[in-house]
């Protein structure tokens, strides 16, 4: 179709903003924040699903992009688990400081 | 130019500027609050690509229980504006911001010779159903039953392993 929008300006998009999220991973130092950034990559991740299920027809995209939520959940849940746990034997959040996973 | 190519810009450009304040912002709840407008904007671009179910999906799953459990973690751990006084500019930034910028030119480079075959129409999309959660559960019931499962297993050691984690005294 002529006047839809072409899948490349989707995909740059997505390159965008995966590479916006690895940007914050690598330059950010609370813990916290980094996450939000490997959620923004997860989501580029997605987008990148959604537009090849289009071009395609298929729906097998839309399947990877919900695993891909369910997943994301999981990771969010012990990963803010592990930053209370970090933060209550330590008491910051700031990634340079925290060495060691011993208590 | 018509209307999809104006959503789309629109969106696309609220999604980055709301991308970047994730990361320049100060405090970690303006962080949180501009990632939840990046989710809420990037589920705009999922119904642009017929994926109604999967916006829906984003809005309940991430904007809704992901980012309250990240609020909620923020406010815990009583987290105020960051100590770091100004943006300076560090060798593990300049060089964090030299490869994001390197990677993001050879993905350009390479979508760019992504043949656009635009066979599938938007008739097609609508007469077949495409996108819709009887479609999608169809497809997941029948060729995606493990995975699924598995997920949900997942989904439940997550849980018991985060109450355990988080846990003062075993």
């Amino acid at each position: 179709m002529a006047n839809s929008v072409d899948i490349k300006y989707y995909l740059i998009l997505a390159a965008i903003l995966f590479c916006l999220g690895m940007f914050g991973v690598l330059v950010r130092r609370n813990a916290l924040v980094v996450f939000m950034c490997v959620e923004l990559m997860l989501n580029a991740a997605n987008l990148t699903f959604l537009s090849f299920a289009k071009q395609n027809g298929d729906l097998t995209g839309h399947v990877s992009a919900f695993f891909v939520i369910a997943v994301a959940a999981a990771e969010a849940s012990i990963g803010l688990a592990i930053v209370i746990a970090v933060f209550r034997s330590r008491g910051t959040v700031n990634i340079e400081e925290i060495r060691t996973m011993k208590h | 130019m018509s209307i999809e190519h104006v959503l789309f810009g629109v969106f696309a450009l609220l999604t980055v500027l709301s991308a970047l304040m994730v990361i320049f912002a100060k405090s970690p709840i303006s962080s949180a609050m501009s990632l939840v407008a990046t989710f809420f904007f990037l589920a705009g671009i999922y119904v642009l690509l017929w994926a109604h179910t999967v916006a829906v999906m984003q809005v309940m799953v991430y904007a809704g229980a992901i980012m309250v459990l990240f609020l909620f973690v923020i406010m815990l751990l009583n987290l105020g504006e960051s100590t770091q006084a100004g943006p300076r500019l560090t060798l593990p930034r300049v060089a964090g911001g030299a490869a994001a910028a390197g990677l993001l030119v050879v993905l350009v480079m390479a979508i760019w010779r992504v043949p656009s075959v635009n066979t599938f129409t938007g008739q097609q999309a609508v007469s077949g159903g495409f996108g819709t959660l009887a479609r999608i559960g169809q497809t997941i019931f029948t060729q995606w039953l493990l995975p699924f499962e598995a997920v949900s297993l997942l989904l439940l050691v997550g849980m018991v392993g985060a109450v355990v984690v988080a846990k003062s005294r075993i």
